[in-house]
């Protein structure tokens, strides 16, 4: 007994303390986003309120972004660019990331290297002169400017990472389909993919969620109230000048953050799992 | 096996060539979509961005070339100076706080307590939510007269009177950096934890059998292990954090008075908001060097490991 206090102090103050204050920093922003969007004005705006807490919850803030605005367009065009650019960067990065992986080719590992080194180039630095391109391409206020060049950082992304998930399949699966008189798409097709999986799922939904947070190009390329995504759409289209709603700008951003933090919870297993794998091979 | 012994009877050289010939071309049939895209959408931008920053083009104007003078005038112009600043004051800190908290993160996060998976789990959440939207709420958490961060502070009695945190030029640089380490933090945490977890736990066994302290153990066994994953997650961030643009634009939109203006924010506004595209695309070119520093740094991390 004289043994035990001590070291349960120990565990309290070395372990769940401090990890009680990351969870704390980690999760408030959320638990204020939430509260926040379902207080009436009166409360949310009150000082003398209880502000840790909902008093009389509503879902006036919900009803009035509805009305004002045009919130399920910019959800739908999301939800669209999103899994349209996720789906066209999983069957490039599938067929780049294959080839790389198993086919010997001049120039396949300077091409593997650019795959890399263009997952590292960020937005930032093209987004002015890719405006003129989009522009030039006629895509430009349109929601296909987006799914055009979304896949430009996801190709990168997905090749890399199916490349390490093709490299642990065992090569004498394919080459005896191969021998029996399978081509090299019949044996990628029948006998890698199925394998490869979890791989996909979480290159997919990765890619998934890496479009639906995007930003910059979003903000650039699209001027249009009804052709934005949830991510830009509601910084842009909610701030009137100085004018903050906020119970409804804390509604919408729930609204768009519910959706990947609900593919997160589902697939939870293959983002940890594919996390782990990305960090290892860095 | 029919066609094995088919394929046995055959002479095997000329079959190998023919077999590698196609293998070559199949392999170029299959990353082709994926080069053209990236040659015309990502390649194709580059030369064009370079190309830009060598004009005075103006939003709508094609501009003539004018070679480095945007260059030259960005380097004399305090407020350019000021970016540059205030960029690796960000960069600098924040990847600093990132690693030193990711890992202490990461260390809670590999012991066992109930509930593990679904803690480590949560931990991920400020990195998977569009940072838009949660950058929204941060700037709702910092209003200058609803700012519920001063509310619990206050109400804690950490702080003694209310602290203005957009409103002054030290206060709002605090604040996109609390702020992006809050976003930054779990894939630092995340990546470090997979680092830790392939630690073979006898070599801690070992070594406090022969009496070393958890300190030790950490200095001379976590910390050069580590290494490499630490050397990677760093450089990856360093290369996001200098490029960063949403955590900026809508926390503090670079004020007040530059004091958070940042590469991309002043590419940004000058090119799209001022409409000067040739100066704002040598504004962003400036974000080369930092990206050329990171690959050598992790070519050079990647080939030592092989």
């Amino acid at each position: 007994m004289r043994h035990r206090l001590p070291r349960m102090l120990k565990r309290m103050l070395g372990l769940y303390l401090p990890l009680a204050a990351f969870l704390f920093f980690a999760l408030f922003p959320f638990y204020w986003m939430t509260i926040s969007a379902f207080k009436p004005n009166r409360e949310l705006y009150n000082l003398q309120a209880k502000r840790l807490w909902i008093q009389e919850p509503t879902l006036e803030q919900f009803h009035e972004l509805f009305r004002k605005t045009t919130a399920w367009q910019w959800l739908w065009n999301s939800f669209f660019v999103s899994g349209l650019a996720a789906f066209i960067s999983l069957a490039l990065g599938i067929l780049a990331g294959y080839a790389l992986a198993r086919l010997r080719f001049p120039g396949a590992e300077g091409f593997g290297l650019a795959t890399f080194i263009t997952y590292l180039v960020p937005t930032t630095l093209l987004f002015i002169p890719l405006a003129g391109v989009v522009q030039r391409l006629g895509l430009s206020n349109t929601i296909w400017s987006l799914v055009a060049t979304y896949p430009t950082f996801l190709v990168p992304f997905c090749t890399w990472m199916l490349i390490a998930y093709f490299k642990s399949i065992p090569r004498d699966m394919e080459e005896c389909a191969m021998i029996d008189g399978c081509s090299r798409v019949g044996a990628l097709v029948r006998i890698v993919l199925p394998v490869a999986i979890p791989g996909i799922i979480f290159s997919g939904m990765f890619s998934f969620t890496l479009s639906w947070n995007e930003f910059v190009y979003a903000l650039t390329f699209v001027s249009d109230t009804t052709h934005k995504t949830m991510s830009v759409a509601v910084p842009t289209e909610l701030i009137r000048g100085d004018a903050y709603f906020w119970g409804e700008l804390m509604a919408a951003s729930l609204l768009g953050s519910v959706p990947v933090a609900l593919l997160y919870s589902f697939f939870m297993d293959y983002f940890v799992s594919g996390l782990t794998a990305g960090a290892l091979k860095g | 096996m029919a066609s094995v012994s088919r394929v046995e009877g055959l002479p095997a050289r000329p079959r190998a060539h023919r077999f590698l010939k196609h293998e070559a071309l199949t392999g170029y049939a299959m990353i082709s979509p994926a080069l053209f895209l990236l040659a015309v959408l990502l390649a194709y931008p580059f030369a064009l961005a370079v190309y830009i920053s060598l004009t005075d083009r103006l939003l709508g104007e094609p501009g003539k070339l004018i070679w480095l003078q945007n260059f030259f005038k960005l380097l004399q112009d305090p407020l350019f100076r000021q970016t540059v600043w205030n960029s690796f004051v960000y960069t600098v800190t924040t990847v600093t706080l990132k690693l030193t908290l990711g890992l202490l993160l990461a260390l809670l996060l590999n012991q066992e307590f109930p509930c593990r998976n679904l803690v480590r789990g949560a931990i991920l959440l400020p990195w998977i939510v569009p940072t838009s939207l949660s950058v929204l709420t941060w700037l709702w958490m910092f209003d200058s007269l609803f700012s519920v961060v001063n509310y619990v502070l206050l109400g804690l009695g950490v702080i003694s009177k209310k602290i203005p945190w957009l409103g002054n030029p030290f206060w709002a640089m605090a604040s996109v950096i609390i702020v992006n380490t809050w976003r930054g933090l779990p894939f630092f945490a995340a990546s470090l934890l997979a680092g830790l977890m392939t630690i073979p736990r006898e070599l801690y066994e070992a070594a406090q059998s022969d009496g070393a302290k958890a300190l030790a153990c950490f200095w001379f066994i976590t910390l050069p292990l580590l290494r490499p994953v630490i050397a990677v997650v760093v450089l990856f961030s360093t290369i996001w954090t200098f490029a960063d643009f949403q955590i900026v634009y809508i926390l503090t939109h670079g004020g007040p008075l530059n004091a958070t203006q940042i590469f991309a924010t002043m590419a940004y506004d000058v090119a799209l908001a001022a409409g000067r595209i040739g100066e704002g695309s040598a504004i962003s070119l400036f974000l080369f060097p930092a990206l050329l520093a990171v690959i050598i740094g992790l070519l050079h991390y990647l080939r030592r490991e092989e």
